[in-house]
């Protein structure tokens, strides 16, 4: 909400990110049987807002979120967090970035250790960053622990006793201990009851009104995602397919497969009646290993014409900063 | 169609042993499902509902869990205290199911075709050819490309949404009168969800099967179901006809699961920046005191609430909610 500005901060930019995985190395022709997990990402996120990346399972939308924050092998392209490059870094100068990015995993259940106190696995990152005197650690971690809505006499507990709300908020805690310009969130609220996500998504938002945080929230949920997001990549098959904010995505969405999508929600203000009206996609995506030559969706796209099975269409801006990969849009 | 219930469930009980002490996991539930029809149960995790299908299909576990009371009716059939042979004979032929986890609830060393076969060779005295040919038939039922070839294929090399519309075949092979699905989409895609609730519907429209169908999520129950039943630490605590209970629901409950969650908007910009929320947690059902079990997490609760456990009664016709201040307002 910065108005007067010209140009927001941009707290994250991405350019052209290939992710490419395995392959038998053939002698001419670069790689057999290559998997194109992320195939030419590219995208900014401004400081302060929350980006969202929307898409099916096997979009690459995880795979670009780890790629980020380094935990992927980067085949090519440049992630730039603040004015660093950090798809350059390596090892100790790596390490030594990674305070300023972090993230907040899918499953509470899996990504807390088991036999650490909940106080201890909030302050790990501040130790090993090195961050503050033991005192200020003790102070940082308890005022942590109020800040996402925990009591900080819960400090002593173990993972298992908290429940699946509480230990996302662990995670947050976790994630915010060292003040991170960035923090990526994996599908953050999908593996929690509906009445919990909402505290969760609540929380989240009180927290970037208060310490300023920029998300890269990765969802399948286009319910979420619309609430939560100023934002919005979708994503099929490694690539981005339409970006735009969410105003303009939502109300009017131009790629065929952000329609598709947006009509397969279901939602309490339909019923029985109306669903079967609604445009239905058939099949899956096809392989991200053997990939079709024109545009990904075409097999699946109920408006595909000649062209688009044999040209790829490209990412272009259509109208103030919504983009479309499509040649009919 | 009959005019009767075709599965009726009634004052249904069911208790688990625990170390903590007994845990009342359904506290006198009361269903019924018409022929064609499709009731909806929604709740948060653990509040019954796929206890609820289990008990139905004969499937608690026990020890530690018992039925304690109650009755389940398939037709004029009682199927709680049925021997386990007669029991077994109703499972797949009169009831199916459907499960959350299509990888893990197929066999991953037998074709898909063998596994269908199999089935309907239990239950109908037919030879090896002739269900090879019903399990054919029912893979095409189900809109998979190619059902010849692909009934020799083995689960792995299917996609999610392939394998749980085998699943859907498996349970529909011997023309069930009631199918239970138990959170069948929860695992797959949206786009490929919204493909198998079609198909659910059109088999329906076909069959006039039964359908339970369990789920967390409002939108299905609202794009799906005809009637809803909604549970909360083992109770229904509202029921009722889905356009009816989505549009007036009486129960702060329901209320609150169809508010906290975000739903899609045509108008993005006006939505409010904070979502209503449920407070608290599902309170464990080893302790459950003598109130409404929802009253602590209540934003409308009275003094009566914390000391007296609200029944069902309808406040419209057809349309049941538990709770003291939705009665208030009746009377």
């Amino acid at each position: 909400m910065s108005g007067a500005q010209a140009k927001p901060d941009i707290a994250l930019r991405v350019e052209d990110l290939k992710v490419h995985f395995g392959g038998k190395k053939r002698f001419f022709s670069g790689y057999a049987n290559t998997v194109h997990a992320v195939d030419g990402v590219s995208f900014e996120v401004p400081a302060g807002k929350t980006f969202g990346i929307v898409g099916e399972s096997g979009s690459g939308k995880s795979t670009t979120a780890l790629a980020i924050l380094r935990l992927a092998p980067i085949t090519s392209g440049k992630v730039v967090l603040g004015d660093t490059v950090i798809s350059d870094l390596e090892k100790e100068e790596l390490r030594s970035e990674r305070s300023r990015f972090q993230i907040v995993f899918q499953d509470p259940y899996s990504s807390l250790d088991p036999r650490k106190r909940a106080g201890a696995i909030v302050r790990e990152p501040l130790e090993l960053m090195k961050i503050g005197t033991l005192k200020e650690r003790d102070e940082k971690v308890a005022a942590l622990f109020v800040q996402v809505g925990l009591r900080p006499e819960q400090q002593a507990l173990f993972p298992h006793q908290f429940s699946g709300g509480q230990r996302q908020r662990l995670g947050l805690a976790r994630a915010l201990s060292t003040r991170p310009e960035l923090i990526v969130c994996d599908e953050p609220v999908s593996a929690l009851d509906v009445a919990i996500q909402a505290q969760i998504l609540n929380l989240m938002a009180d927290l970037q009104k208060q310490l300023g945080l920029t998300y890269l929230f990765i969802s399948h949920d286009l319910g979420v995602v619309q609430h939560i997001c100023d934002i919005v990549a979708v994503m099929y098959l490694g690539q981005i397919v339409e970006q735009a904010d969410r105003v303009s995505l939502f109300t009017n969405p131009r790629h065929p497969y952000t329609k598709a999508l947006l009509e397969a929600v279901p939602s309490v203000h339909q019923n029985k009646r109306n669903r079967r009206e609604r445009i239905r996609l058939v099949g899956d995506p096809p392989s991200p290993i053997n990939l079709p030559k024109g545009c990904r969706f075409a097999s699946r796209c109920p408006v595909a014409e000649a062209r688009c099975h044999q040209e790829a269409p490209p990412l272009l801006e259509k109208e103030n900063g919504h983009q479309v990969a499509c040649f009919l849009a | 169609m009959t005019a009767g219930p075709l599965l009726s469930v009634t004052d249904l009980v069911v208790d688990f042993k625990t170390r903590a002490g007994n845990a009342r996991v359904l506290d006198h539930i009361s269903l019924d499902v018409k022929e064609g029809e499709i009731l909806g149960i929604v709740g948060e995790s653990g509040c019954g509902k796929s206890m609820t299908a289990l008990s139905i299909m004969g499937l608690v576990p026990n020890p530690p869990g018992k039925i304690t009371s109650g009755s389940i009716k398939l037709g004029d059939q009682e199927l709680v205290d049925m021997d386990i042979e007669a029991l077994r004979k109703i499972r797949g032929k009169e009831i199916g199911m459907i499960f959350q986890e299509p990888m893990t609830s197929l066999n991953p060393v037998f074709t898909v075709g063998e596994q269908i076969a199999e089935s309907v060779r239990l239950h109908e005295n037919v030879g090896a050819k002739a269900a090879h040919a019903r399990a054919v038939e029912m893979l095409k039922a189900v809109e998979i490309p190619e059902p010849e070839a692909r009934a020799h294929a083995y689960p792995h090399q299917l996609s999610g949404g392939m394998r749980q519309r085998v699943m859907i075949a498996m349970a529909l092979s011997c023309r069930p009168r009631v199918l239970i699905a138990d959170e069948p989409t929860t695992a797959l895609d949206t786009t490929v969800q919204a493909q198998i609730f079609d198909l659910l519907q059109n088999l329906q429209d076909e069959t006039g099967t039964a359908i339970v169908l369990i789920t967390h999520d409002m939108g299905a129950i609202a794009e799906l179901a005809d009637t809803v039943a909604v549970m909360y630490a083992g109770k229904i605590v509202e029921k009722g006809k889905v356009d009816r209970v989505l549009s007036h629901p009486d129960h702060p409950y329901t209320k609150g699961l169809i508010a906290c969650v975000p739903h899609l908007s045509a108008n993005p910009a006006a939505i409010s920046e904070r979502l209503m929320e449920i407070p608290g947690v599902v309170p464990a059902l080893t302790d459950l005191g003598t109130g409404c079990a929802f009253a602590p997490r209540c934003s409308e609760v009275i003094t009566k609430c914390r000391t007296d456990s609200p029944r069902l009664f309808e406040t419209q016709p057809e349309h049941k909610a538990a709770c003291w201040v939705a009665q208030k307002e009746m009377t």
